[in-house]
């Protein structure tokens, strides 16, 4: 099962963090430094996995990838596959892209909810569950079709690029 | 897109993240954090904050959390945004919700409820919403209050819902097998749902499952291969593609059930050959989804019962990742290289050079990954070379928890394999220099005994051999200006035991050294109780041997000043060696008995020489020893002990009365006086006292009554019990010898001694070996000599004795034909007569076969199958549906890379001709590998043995 979702910075700022088992805040903080520290301390052209178990305990494997100013990081046991567990970062990415036209790390900053929303959709209690990202997407319009929908507030533009024009 | 839907958020919000962006120091963002965290206190607090303003706040409380600050205040407040009924509202607070809290979180009570009544929601939405925070928040307890609507929702209408539920039923399954024990068939039946999505997510617990139980589902054999059949010819519906390939992630989970099923089942296997055959053949190695699932397959081959033909697939794919040069792939090669060599051993060899190549890499993981297949391959030709590798490697970097681990494999293999004594002893030295802190103390303990034991049976010479050149070792090694404090022990345990057995060095000259060392680390007590009991032992032996002792200068200051010391253990062995330099020789012979650490010590557990004085006693008028069984008494104290733990451990309200305190005091008052009472006198008032306190705070005296009668007891049962005496020499003997079988795990059980010592008899036909090979010849030379080891370590068997024969001469020219044009294949492998896409037929649907295959549980008749065929007629029209479906899962690729603008990923999406270029142009520097050629010929790989064109492709 997968453990964990990080999404990073090259600054090592957290953007996302997301762990299938409950872990104290303290825990979680700790965690997500101990993968930064090896994040960056990689060079270019490098395998895409890391050995985690000293950072994770045992039986665990850390795939990552690297998107302009963002890591991505998926912890899993060895009941996933590596390669395939790397094809879904790039689903995960993918929705991303979709869901907000070329994202960048603001998308992701101000649009909290609606990231995890996204994973949700694909990871669900630590279990993958959807692979393909217009199948994700058409989830993801629903819901917020029909959050709209109950509420009808008057709507700020929500995009970073919208909010950046201003 | 993005501006669209209700995610809202404020000015402030984003101005909060902007600032915390703008931080420059982890300082700043704190106190921009904290006083966030104010700011909210303040407005989650205010009566009538607007659901919408509520439902922001609570964002960035989670917000803040993310960044490792405390939020627990608004806890409470995520929990009532549950109970809300806009779904905006209700999302955000279950979101919220299960990221603050875990299963057992005090608040959980309260949402309970509201999930129950959310399952029963007619909104799918809201049920999917609910399913995830049962995922989360429910704990073992609370499973049966969900548990009857999650068994429900399996039948939702909505595939999505199914597909959560499940997983759902999975995790209790997770949490508490035995509470959803019963609904376990659920699995089963839900695998020929009519989605194949929600077929998909059955295989996550059915893979689960059938890791714990094995046995219980090889009648699903024949369902999962059909259906791997049917999802690698395209029979899904063409959403489920991925780059390409047909529902590559359902094929990856059903590749490794079926690794698990027919591992070591050959009627299980057979079934599976073709299927398996078949996807090695379409899967597209251009893209990291096909070779992942290719990965797969190899591990599936690696697993069931080995058929040549699949090996051989498998090896032309390893052999196709070894030479992709990207790492990803490298790093998969490697690692189904280490699980296709348990099958045949023989396989790595053409791959030494890639081997090679992977340790020199700079990429770390690779690195690893590499020395984990140099430790699965390691025998005993080649073991100098991987060790010296590895302790290399262990040397060079920081991280402790691969270091303990390399060591302890150092350790292992230096155990098992070792050529020689020296080699050994020497390996050990290095290994516990540099990471001595790290290792186990059992193994510096088993060190110890394998010294003290010797390797051979009756070879007395060798051992004494051994035991010299160790003790020369260490004295050079005490010249280090630090060591670690496990290796110390060693070093004085050795030095005292063994330092002047072979007289080539004076008692004088040792036990110098072992002040010196006492004095160096004086603020390590172990080692310096080590050392005195070590100078103990040199000075006994000088008495024994007849010879005067006579103590150094140091010696005397030592030992002053550890008859002072604060530690009682030091002081006591300094206590002990001055009353042993002060005795005989007879008297210090049979104290300290030269070279008998290994000697079993007779232990009287009858304590017989104890008679003549149990006689005086008796007849003196003692009583007699009533054994506890047998005491009145004791049943009683029994009684008490369990009364008052009881009472300890159960802190929840008592509802029946509490004794009188009378009561108490008679029935405590026999064990008392009958286990001598004068050795616990035991004021009588006390006890009325203590149980009134009882009634006033109870958990916390009836803990203290219970500690103290406890303590009394204990004093007694160690005096008079019977399980108190132990033999503890011979046990701690034989416990030792058990951690080493703990740690030889290749093998495990008590075999481990014998092998050793069939190692060192075959060590010496190895001995002349030139130490000093080159790498790639030490490494996977020799291969008449792997037969030996396979025989008594590793398992051979009878297909891959055959392989040997046929693959090792076909090998060397499949990888030059491979070079020149990378798609052509044995033709007995591929069969290019077939095309390889099938265009999906849509009227057919495969899940209707599938339901007539899937139901061998029930297969009471046809009859039975007939109908459940029937109950899902309409399944055809879903199919239609899914046929409709927009197919355009992967078009967006040139967005994203030219959005995010990164360059790895060129080779992942797109790159299917560049990568295809890649693989051909492979060996870039010729130069290199010819050189490299040259050498490992020149060491003396002997090509005449068995493939003289291992190293054609690379000559050109």
């Amino acid at each position: 099962m997968i453990k964990a979702v990080m999404v990073m910075n090259t600054q090592g700022k957290s953007r996302l963090a997301k762990f299938y088992e409950y872990l104290s805040v303290e825990k979680q903080q700790e965690l997500i430094r101990g993968v930064f520290s090896v994040l960056c301390s990689r060079a270019e052209n490098v395998s895409n996995f890391i050995d985690a178990e000293s950072i994770f305990g045992l039986d665990s494997h850390l795939v990552y990838k690297h998107f302009a100013t963002l890591y991505f990081v998926f912890v899993f046991d060895s009941s996933e596959n590596e390669l395939a567990v790397l094809d879904l970062i790039q689903v995960f990415v993918e929705t991303l892209d979709k869901c907000f036209q070329n994202v960048c790390e603001l998308d992701i900053v101000f649009n909290y909810s609606k990231i995890h929303t996204i994973l949700d959709e694909m990871v669900f209690g630590g279990q993958v569950v959807e692979t393909s990202s217009s199948e994700i997407m058409k989830a993801v319009e629903e819901i917020s079709k029909l959050e709209a929908a109950s509420n009808a507030i008057s709507l700020i533009p929500k995009s970073a690029s919208g909010w950046r024009s201003r | 897109m993005g501006s669209q839907g209700g995610f809202y958020q404020s000015k402030e919000f984003l101005d909060l993240v902007k600032s915390i962006g703008e931080a420059r120091s982890k300082a700043e963002e704190d106190r921009i954090v904290l006083s966030e965290i104010e700011t909210l206190k303040r407005r989650i607090s205010e009566p009538d904050t607007p659901k919408r303003k509520m439902k922001e706040y609570i964002i960035r409380l989670v917000y803040v959390e993310m960044l490792g600050h405390d939020a627990s205040f608004g806890y409470i407040h995520a929990v009532k945004m549950t109970h809300d009924d806009t779904l905006l509202v209700k999302r955000t607070g279950y979101l919220a919700v299960t990221l603050f809290l875990n299963e057992d979180h005090d608040l959980i009570i309260l949402i309970v409820n509201t999930i129950q009544k959310d399952l029963k929601s007619d909104n799918y939405l809201v049920v999917c919403v609910a399913l995830n925070a049962v995922c989360k928040l429910i704990n073992e307890e609370t499973i049966p209050a969900v548990l009857p609507q999650i068994v429900e929702l399996l039948a939702h209408p909505k595939e999505a819902v199914r597909k959560k539920a499940i997983m759902a039923l999975y995790r209790f399954y997770q949490k508490s097998p035995s509470s959803v024990s019963h609904l376990v068939s659920n699995f089963r039946k839900r695998l020929c749902d009519n989605d194949p999505g929600v077929m998909g997510a059955t295989l996550c617990p059915l893979f689960d499952l059938i890791t714990n139980d094995v046995n219980s589902y090889k009648d699903l054999v024949i369902s999962f291969v059909s259906i791997l059949k049917q999802v690698a010819e395209r029979r899904l519906p063409k959403a489920y593609d991925y780059h390409q390939m047909p529902a590559p992630f359902i094929q990856i989970k059903l590749l490794k059930i079926l690794a698990l099923l027919g591992s070591g089942d050959k009627q299980a296997s057979e079934n599976m050959y073709t299927v398996v055959g078949d996807i090695f053949r379409k899967c597209d190695s251009s893209s990291n989804i096909g070779n992942a699932v290719l990965y797969e397959c190899i591990c599936c081959v690696s697993s069931i019962y080995p058929n040549p033909k699949l090996l051989e697939s498998a090896a032309d794919a390893i052999s196709r990742f070894l030479k992709s040069d990207s790492h990803n792939l490298k790093y998969m090669g490697i690692d189904a290289l280490g699980r296709l060599i348990k099958i045949s051993p023989e396989i790595a060899e053409q791959h030494q050079l890639a081997v090679i190549d992977c340790l020199e890499d700079p990429d770390d993981t690779l690195k690893r990954k590499t020395f984990e297949l140099l430790y699965k391959m390691t025998k005993s030709t080649n073991v100098e070379v991987i060790v010296d590798r590895m302790i290399d490697y262990m040397i060079s970097i920081n991280d402790n928890h691969y270091k303990t681990e390399i060591a302890s494999r150092c350790v292992e293999l230096a155990e098992q394999f070792a050529p020689s004594n020296q080699w050994f002893i020497q390996t050990m030295n290095k290994v516990f220099e540099h990471a001595g802190d790290l290792v186990n103390i059992k193994v510096a303990h088993n060190l110890m005994r394998l010294i003290a034991e010797g390797f051979g049976e009756d070879d007395n010479t060798a051992d004494s051999q051994l035991r010299s050149s160790a003790v020369e070792s260490y004295l050079y090694i005490l010249g280090e200006p630090k060591l670690p404090s496990v290796f110390l022990q060693v070093i004085c345990w050795v030095l005292g035991e063994y330092g002047t057995a072979d007289g080539k060095y004076s008692a004088s000259y040792i036990t110098g050294k072992l002040c010196d060392v006492a004095e160096a680390y004086s603020n390590d007590e172990t080692v310096k109780a080590y050392a005195v009991t070590a100078l103990m032992k040199i000075y006994a032996f000088e008495i024994a041997a007849g010879r005067m002792v006579d103590m150094l200068p140091e010696c005397h200051s030592l030992m002053e000043e550890f008859l002072a010391s604060h530690s009682t253990d030091l002081q006591q062995r300094a206590y002990e060696l001055q009353a042993v330099i002060g005795l005989d020789a007879h008297a210090v012979e049979s104290i300290m008995p030269s070279d008998a650490s290994c000697e079993d010590i007779e232990v009287d557990k009858a304590l017989s020489f104890l008679n003549g004085y149990i006689q005086e006693s008796i007849e003196k008028g003692a009583q007699p020893y009533i054994p506890e069984s047998e005491r009145s008494g004791m049943l009683n104290i029994s009684n008490f002990r369990n009364q008052d733990h009881h009472e300890a451990s159960s802190h929840g309200l008592r509802f029946e009365a509490y004794e009188l305190p009378k009561q108490t005091v008679q029935a405590r008052i026999p064990p008392a006086s009958l286990a001598s009472t004068e050795l616990v006198p035991v004021p009588e008032p006390v006890y009325p006292r203590e149980s009134y306190q009882t009634t006033t705070v109870p958990s916390v005296s009836s803990d203290a009554a219970s500690t103290e009668l406890k303590l009394r007891l204990d004093g007694v049962q160690k005096k008079w019990g019977r399980q108190t005496h132990f033999p503890s020499t011979s046990t701690s003997n034989s416990t030792s010898q058990k951690t080493v079988n703990g740690i030889t795990q290749v093998d495990g059980s008590n075999t481990a001694n014998s092998r050793t010592r069939e190692t060192y008899d075959s060590r010496k036909q190895v001995e002349i070996s030139p130490e000093k090979q080159k790498l790639a010849a030490s490494l996977f030379g020799g291969p008449s000599k792997t037969e030996k080891k396979s025989a008594t370590g590793h398992k051979s068997s009878k297909p891959s004795s055959h392989m040997v024969k046929s693959h090792a001469p076909k090998s060397s020219m499949e990888v030059a034909s491979e070079k020149t044009s990378p798609v052509q294949q044995p033709p007995d492998l591929l069969d290019f007569g077939e095309p390889t896409v099938k265009s999906t037929a849509p009227s057919l649907d495969p899940f209707k076969d599938l339901e007539g295959l899937l139901e061998p549980t029930t297969q009471v008749s046809s009859a039975v199958n007939h109908s459940s065929t029937a109950a899902v007629t309409k399944s055809p029209d879903i199919m239609g549906l899914y046929t409709e479906t927009p197919a355009g899962a992967h078009h967006k690729d040139s967005d994203i890379l030219s959005g995010l603008s990164n360059s790895p990923m060129t080779n992942m999406v797109g790159g299917t001709t560049t990568m295809q270029v890649a693989q051909s142009s492979k060996s870039p520097n010729l130069k290199d590998s010819l050189e490299k050629d040259a050498l490992v010929r020149q060491m003396g790989v002997t090509p005449s043995s068995q493939n003289p064109n291992l190293f054609k492709d690379l000559l050109g």
